[in-house]
């Protein structure tokens, strides 16, 4: 990346567009924290895209003042792995929501991730269809009464999560929109990550699934019901960080444990390892109300991105071949003349 | 053969202008390789040629069954060919079901190439004869040559310690060397091909050279029947040059990559396996030393939008498929319509709605590639009417999407994709450069600012400082860019994307008449693959007299710009197409011309004979006009 010769602050990736979101839209928050975050990554404006799908959240191309391109529903992942196979320096953002990634764009996602493009890809995860009026999304929980869904949705709710671990995804995430500073620090961790990098964003529509969170995000149980997690320390929660999870014996699945009951210490807690994929796997799954939601960097574990793959295998056949020649490439194989 | 027998040469062998051979056996048989093999060396000896596979959608149907036959069609000549032949002089038929298939094309008194030693009673049963055909008096009117190649091959082959299954599978290469023997041809370009395809099992290798051996040596020596001869073809006429066989979806893999380099610019290719256009991304995945990357997508969705991806990062991005692909890939073709970003798109087209007939040829996606989005949503549509024109259509859709920034689609088919004929070799350094020039100075820069002769916008690619903008598929300012519902706008924007492409027509060459006059009683009007056919339809009958000429379109939209004066000038305009009439409705809808329609909607391209009559007998009729399309 070049260094920009002034250095940039928030005001500089806001662009000249009225931002057109519902009033308290947790959106707003991710805008403002991607535009703090983006100056201390010393990027700069012009090598730095944001890509998007269709819906509420992927309006947000337009308000940033770097390159964007709003697509078609569902299909940024596969525009912006174009954009990074055309141009591997680009710092490519992708932004979708629960219905755009994971309903219309799920076979997108689950492709982007396993080939490990360098992408970081942010999901506003509000578990409704906000843009389409209020319909219910694939993570919606079963129940939810919507106009699609007068009598309660059916359908069993995907955890994005799981499903980016599952599909081998190498950096998963989780976060939430009005926390600003955690979600800075996620932003950061994804951009340092070569890879496709995942971050959930738990993220409110005030308008048509107004507070689906609040179990998790509200203030007062806040502690209680949130495990934020980070790479080398045990995994404690709670008010006073008195409560942790054990991994059971066998190592199969996780309790929850108080400090000091039981002759529980610090030490029979688990630490949180983001390299372990079946940590990653326990974590992503924890649920209310046995258990607290897991934030951070669930996962962690860089391969070579594809990008980068590709790139290579370019350049060794240029090695192994010499640049290719057009006109011996016509007349290669059988030819003869007609004099 | 299409034309008689004129004399004999000096070592005996009577001299022919013209054959068509046709090669079938069931799937397994290697029908397609013998095909091919045949091809080189016929190219090499100097024969004008064309060639028509026509192979099952089943990778290997049971064996013996009429459902699994694989056929392979050559026609080569001391003339120019245009097309593979109406129908074949010489049958090949390796087993029953290959005979029963393909026997009702051959002419009374052509000759008929049997293995007899697939003709068993469980082939016979499989292939649905109740008696064999070989005794029954049903091939009384053709000329035979039975032999039991099964049994020859396997003596042939038995020094090199195959087993007999193995031993069997070199009965084409056998044939092939029968008919190297009959029409004069010489082996070695075969028996080199032999040695590299099976450099690592150099006992298969020199066992199908002493097949191919053998079956040269069996017609040197075995007793000919009568009526059937050694032949010779003499050189076709061809304008000198240095030539090759290509066929059409080789063309399009080297045109793109030519076109990178003309224009200076890497290549993006996104695609979706599809028959019949996989075979394009096969070429193409081979040519990443030529600043090619490949890209085999999730779905065609996904390889439309990796393309356009990387058209909007600044290099050429494209992709192919055929119909149901086409279909899929049409939202995606608004999005860069509405973003004003060139890609290229080749739709190889098969026949039939859906999936089709996937390994059949059919003309039937032209409304689709001009009219099938949502939205008033125009782009470039070309026609290639040869598999060597691919090539040139190739570099000519980059250099039309890149100077208009508009998407374009070049309409192959399955039977130009497929087939094979000898391509005069161009030179690159003879091929026009493709310039192209990035936006980047900020001062009054707009994302939609446009040429005011093109009507292009400016190509400003990520990376570039001071241009950082935003474009998306919602309807945008004119000037600006930014989203804009004003409605005045949307009407000048419509407008503005459609004068755009019509604005293209400028840039193109007027339209030709291939043969014949340019006005009169009759002008045949075809576009893509039909045009060799058409073409010796035409000759044909202007030869007895008649007043008919051709027109092939091969830029179907924007339409040439003196099209319409030019169907203007005849009484009758008759449109041959593989579809149940598309381009007699464009010709009609932008013309108001009354049209006549031909279709043919059978997965089989026209045959030369057909169309001949089809032009006697419209021309035989009054003029009357209902002004409805049949």
């Amino acid at each position: 990346m070049d260094t920009p010769n002034k250095p940039l602050t928030q005001k500089d990736f806001v662009s000249d567009q009225e931002v057109r979101w519902c009033p308290g839209c947790g959106d707003y928050a991710i805008l403002a924290a991607i535009q703090h975050t983006l100056p201390k990554l010393g990027v700069t404006r012009e090598k730095t895209v944001f890509v998007s799908g269709i819906g509420c959240s992927s309006r947000f191309p337009y308000y940033m003042s770097t390159y964007g391109f709003h697509t078609i529903h569902g299909r940024a992942p596969a525009i912006a792995t174009g954009v990074k196979l055309a141009n591997p320096e680009l710092d490519v953002w992708m932004v979708t929501g629960d219905g755009d990634g994971l309903s219309i764009g799920g076979n997108h996602f689950l492709h982007v991730l396993r080939r490990n493009v360098d992408l970081q890809i942010l999901m506003f995860n509000n578990r409704i269809y906000g843009l389409t009026k209020g319909q219910y999304s694939p993570t919606s929980l079963v129940g939810l009464k919507t106009p699609s869904t007068p009598l309660g949705s059916l359908d069993m709710p995907i955890n994005p999560c799981l499903l980016a671990l599952g599909a081998n995804g190498r950096f998963v995430a989780r976060g939430i929109d009005t926390s600003t500073s955690t979600l800075g620090d996620l932003f950061v961790a994804a951009h340092g990550h070569r890879g496709s990098s995942f971050i959930e964003i738990l993220q409110n529509c005030p308008v048509f699934n107004d507070g689906a969170w609040d179990n998790v995000t509200m203030r007062d149980i806040a502690s209680e019901n949130q495990l934020w997690v980070e790479h080398g320390k045990p995994l404690l929660f709670g008010k006073d960080k008195r409560k942790g999870l054990r991994l059971a014996p066998g190592g199969s699945h996780v309790e929850v444990v108080t400090l000091g009951e039981g002759g529980v210490t610090e030490a029979d807690v688990a630490v949180h390892d983001q390299t372990n994929r079946t940590l990653a796997f326990l974590l992503a799954q924890l649920a209310l109300p046995d258990f607290p939601m897991a934030f951070g960097v669930l996962y962690c574990d860089p391969v070579p991105s594809y990008d980068s793959a590709v790139t290579a295998q370019n350049a060794t056949a240029v090695e192994k071949s010499g640049a290719g020649d057009i006109d011996r490439l016509l007349r290669g194989g059988h030819t003869w003349r007609v004099e | 053969m299409d034309t008689p027998v004129r004399s004999k040469d000096a070592d005996g062998r009577e001299i022919l202008d013209s054959v068509v051979i046709r090669f079938a056996g069931d799937s397994g048989d290697g029908m397609q390789l013998a095909g091919m093999q045949f091809t080189q060396t016929t190219a090499v000896a100097g024969n004008d040629l064309a060639t028509f596979p026509d192979f099952p959608a089943e990778i290997r149907a049971p064996a013996g069954t009429t459902f699994g036959v694989s056929g392979f069609q050559i026609h080569f000549a001391s003339h120019d060919v245009l097309t593979p032949g109406d129908e074949p002089d010489v049958l090949v038929a390796m087993n029953p079901a290959a005979l029963k298939v393909n026997l009702r094309d051959v002419p009374s008194g052509g000759l008929i190439i049997l293995n007899t030693g697939a003709f068993t009673p469980q082939n016979l049963k499989k292939a649905g004869y109740e008696k064999n055909p070989l005794e029954d008096g049903t091939l009384d009117p053709y000329r035979k040559l039975e032999i039991d190649v099964s049994k020859l091959v396997v003596a042939a082959v038995e020094p090199f310690g195959l087993g007999t299954k193995e031993a069997l599978r070199a009965k084409n290469v056998w044939t092939l060397g029968l008919l190297y023997w009959l029409f004069g041809r010489d082996r070695t370009p075969t028996i080199e091909w032999l040695k590299k395809k099976f450099a690592k099992r150099p006992d298969i290798a020199e066992a199908n050279i002493a097949a191919l051996n053998a079956g040269h040596v069996y017609g040197e020596t075995a007793e000919l029947p009568t009526g059937v001869a050694a032949y010779k073809i003499p050189k076709a006429d061809l304008p000198r040059g240095h030539y090759r066989n290509i066929t059409g979806n080789e063309a399009l893999a080297w045109g793109l990559a030519t076109a990178g380099r003309l224009a200076e610019l890497p290549v993006f290719y996104g695609s979706y396996p599809i028959t019949p256009a996989s075979s394009v991304l096969h070429s193409l995945a081979g040519l990443k030393h030529y600043g090619v990357t490949t890209f085999q997508a999730e779905d065609e969705i996904a390889a439309i939008c990796s393309a356009i991806g990387a058209s909007y990062a600044g290099i050429i991005g494209a992709t192919a498929t055929s119909g149901p692909g086409m279909a899929l890939k049409g939202e995606a073709m608004g999005l860069a319509i509405m973003t004003e970003l060139p890609l290229v798109i080749f739709d190889v087209q098969r026949a039939g709605p859906s999936t089709g007939m996937p390994t059949k040829t059919e003309q039937s996606d032209l409304f689709q590639a001009v009219w099938g989005r949502n939205g008033d949503a125009p782009l470039v549509v070309l026609a290639p009417a040869t598999p060597g024109e691919c090539f040139y259509m190739a570099i000519e859709a980059v250099r039309l999407a890149i100077k208009y920034m508009t998407p374009v689609i070049v309409l192959s088919d399955g039977y130009i994709a497929n087939g094979a004929e000898p391509w005069a070799i161009p030179s690159f350094a003879d091929l026009p450069k493709i310039p192209v020039a990035f936006r980047t100075d900020p001062a009054g820069f707009h994302p939609y600012v446009r040429d005011p002769e093109t009507l292009a916008r400016n190509w400003a690619k990520p990376g570039t400082p001071g241009l950082e903008h935003r474009i998306g598929g919602i309807e945008k300012n004119f000037a600006s860019g930014h989203i804009s519902y004003d409605p005045e706008n949307h009407q000048k924007m419509t407008k503005t994307r459609a004068d755009k492409v019509l604005g293209v027509a400028k840039d193109l060459p007027l339209q030709k008449v291939e043969i014949g006059n340019e006005r009169g009683k009759m002008v045949v009007v075809g576009w893509g693959s039909t045009y060799g056919s058409i073409h010796q339809a035409v000759r044909r009958a202007r030869k007895d007299g008649l007043d008919v000429s051709h027109v092939h379109v091969r830029h179907l939209w924007p339409l040439p710009s003196n099209l319409a004066d030019l169907l203007g000038g005849f009484e009758r305009v008759l449109v041959p197409e593989l579809n149940n009439g598309q381009l007699v409705r464009l010709l009609r809808a932008e013309y108001l011309i009354p049209a006549d329609p031909m279709d043919k909607i059978s997965g089989m391209p026209f045959r030369v004979a057909e169309l001949e009559q089809e032009i006697r007998v419209k021309l035989a009729a009054p003029l009357v006009r209902n002004n409805r399309l049949s």
